[in-house]
């Protein structure tokens, strides 16, 4: 195992630990309002400080993380769900027209950037987290679409499918048997990728009000409510930000890791 | 050459066509009848059956459609439910903010990442590539906005060297326009930037371990002329693809980064736009945004098919 893997396995373990233990405990309450104990930087009582209303910013970072977390993992699943099906359909069926609508497809969906994608859906239903996973989620389906269709025209070419089709499978189920495990490695390196640019979003998302709306917390929040304060007080803007960065990089060094230690023969210059 | 551009161009009408229509058949799913929300819940029926007709709400949806379509064709997006001004001049105002803040900082991730991709690919594997690929890695998973408030706080709140917001305008002459973009476009620039350097250096380091590469090396360039002459010319189609990608990206990011500096751009109209319920405005900014983003690909495109033949007879 590789020192990104390693590393940006410790990082991204210690958010989702994070997030996990929010559900049990927090230091403090992460919604107790304490105007006495406003704006305090970071003392043996409140860890990371407190914010305007003297809320706990420990407490606050941990329930955000399970924000951030869980917008991106389900973006990351519908971009999959979706994706990695019409990536291999369009694969199996190189060439018709049934590859050539999906592809195009995909190209006109790659022209809405999700934050175009996320004010679309806001103007017409209002904002919300939901809101923000349909957003970046839509914006994985030709992501994980165009990757499975590439690996996997490649796999079609190899004797090992020509010889399930000589044995009468179907290509559906040479897909799902043969083409599928074969591009998995893949997948899961381009998961953690889009998981991670899935965070980045979540947080621009709800910094510009069209994710997570309050109380519940998230990152992207914490930075828009600190924007004003950022001169007086510098630690509402770092810590949130710190925590962005660490989780992003965290999960970039494990996709990073994941695709050397998943597949030696990519071990070459990284993009 | 033309029947590839020819069939390219093609495929670019068809595509804004089909993206026209998804817009605004998401839009008409919005709830509520824009007249109603402007007049109120106790506005009479007459008056708002007069407002309906004078937004032009009262035909049926293929013909607002079809009026959304030809009108956006001759310059005309239709009028503001909530000014009352026609939005191609709110957008066209707007454009002068957020044009030149994208390109500018297109021009600003284009200078650091040339620079730094080449030099990394240059020393590959020494100190220098370890530099260079650490400060990307970080460059990254840094939210831009983010980043903007830090330059806010470091540049213009201590040490005053910019303002913290606002945007002074063109009439004082470019300077004065570029200045208040300055941190802008730097915070926009530098994921983009760190992307740009990732992609210049892998291209360069598969490029170097090409045939030709050696034979420039064996007729008598040394490294750094072969590195220049054959080597960066050649990795730039995998580059121009992405620079092509970030303009659209530095065009809806501008979007957010906006709202850092309270700069008067598309960002803002569409955000108040939202929360006045103007649909019209932002049905037609999003339209504008995927409108760039289709073209700017198209001529990617086209750019690569004049750079590289081969490319020609692929598609």
């Amino acid at each position: 195992m590789s020192r990104n893997l390693v590393l940006g396995g410790l990082l991204s373990s210690l958010v989702a630990l994070a997030a996990l233990v929010s559900f049990v405990w927090t230091p403090f309450d992460y919604a107790a309002i304490d105007i006495p104990n406003k704006l305090k930087t970071p003392t043996g009582e409140h860890w990371l400080g407190t914010d305007h209303f003297g809320r706990d910013m420990m407490s606050m970072l941990m329930v955000g993380a399970r924000t951030s977390l869980a917008v991106a993992l389900v973006a990351v699943g519908i971009g999959m769900g979706l994706g990695v099906p019409l990536g291999l359909t369009a694969a199996a069926r190189k060439g018709s027209w049934l590859d050539e609508v999906i592809m195009r497809g995909n190209d006109l969906v790659f022209a809405f950037p999700s934050l175009v994608i996320a004010i679309l859906i806001t103007a017409v239903f209002g904002a919300g987290a939901v809101n923000a996973i349909i957003a970046i989620g839509i914006f994985n389906i030709p992501v994980f679409a165009r990757i499975t269709r590439g690996a996997a025209l490649s796999l079609w070419e190899r004797e090992f499918i020509l010889a399930a089709r000589v044995a009468g499978k179907s290509s559906a189920r040479i897909s799902a048997e043969h083409i599928l495990p074969n591009v998995m490695n893949l997948l899961i390196v381009q998961g953690t990728i889009q998981f991670s640019l899935g965070i980045l979003a979540e947080a621009g998302l709800s910094y510009v009000g069209l994710g997570a709306q309050p109380p519940t917390p998230s990152w992207g929040r914490m930075l828009a409510d600190a924007q004003t304060m950022v001169s007086f007080a510098p630690h509402l803007a770092l810590i949130p930000g710190f925590a962005i960065i660490l989780t992003v990089l965290g999960l970039n060094l494990m996709g990073d890791g994941l695709r050397d230690w998943l597949d030696p023969r990519l071990r070459v210059a990284r993009t | 050459m033309i029947r590839y551009s020819l069939k390219r161009l093609l495929s670019l009408v068809l595509s804004l066509a089909i993206a026209s229509v998804v817009i605004f058949a998401v839009i008409e799913v919005a709830p509520g009848d824009p007249a109603s929300f402007m007049l109120g819940v106790n506005a009479q029926e007459d008056t708002l059956a007069a407002l309906r007709a004078e937004l032009g709400l009262d035909v049926s949806k293929a013909h607002r459609y079809l009026a959304w379509v030809t009108g956006m064709l001759s310059g005309d997006f239709g009028t503001s439910y909530t000014y009352r001004t026609p939005v191609a001049e709110m957008i066209s105002d707007r454009l002068w903010v957020s044009l030149p803040l994208a390109l500018f900082a297109l021009a600003l991730s284009t200078l650091i990442a040339f620079p730094a991709g080449i030099y990394a690919a240059a020393r590959r594997g020494k100190a220098g590539d370890m530099a260079v690929m650490g400060a990307t890695q970080l460059g990254v998973a840094i939210p831009n906005f983010w980043f903007a408030m830090m330059l806010v706080l470091i540049f213009a709140i201590n040490l005053r060297w910019f303002g913290a917001g606002g945007f002074a305008g063109w009439d004082d002459g470019l300077w004065v326009g570029l200045h208040s973009l300055t941190l802008p476009a730097i915070a926009l620039a530098l994921p983009q930037a760190a992307i740009l350097a990732r992609v210049m250096r892998s291209a360069l380091l598969d490029i170097l371990g090409e045939d030709f590469m050696r034979t420039a090396r064996a007729k008598g360039l040394s490294r750094r002329q072969a590195l220049w002459r054959h080597g960066v010319r050649n990795a730039m189609i995998p580059v121009l693809t992405i620079i092509g990608l970030q303009f659209s990206f530095l065009l809806a990011g501008s979007i957010i980064i906006e709202q850092v500096f309270y700069l008067p751009g598309l960002g803002r109209l569409v955000f108040q736009a939202i929360s006045s319920r103007d649909l019209i405005v932002v049905e037609s900014v999003v339209m504008l945004l995927v409108f760039a983003v289709i073209t700017v690909n198209f001529l990617v495109d086209l750019a690569y098919a004049l750079v590289d033949p081969r490319l020609r007879s692929r598609t």
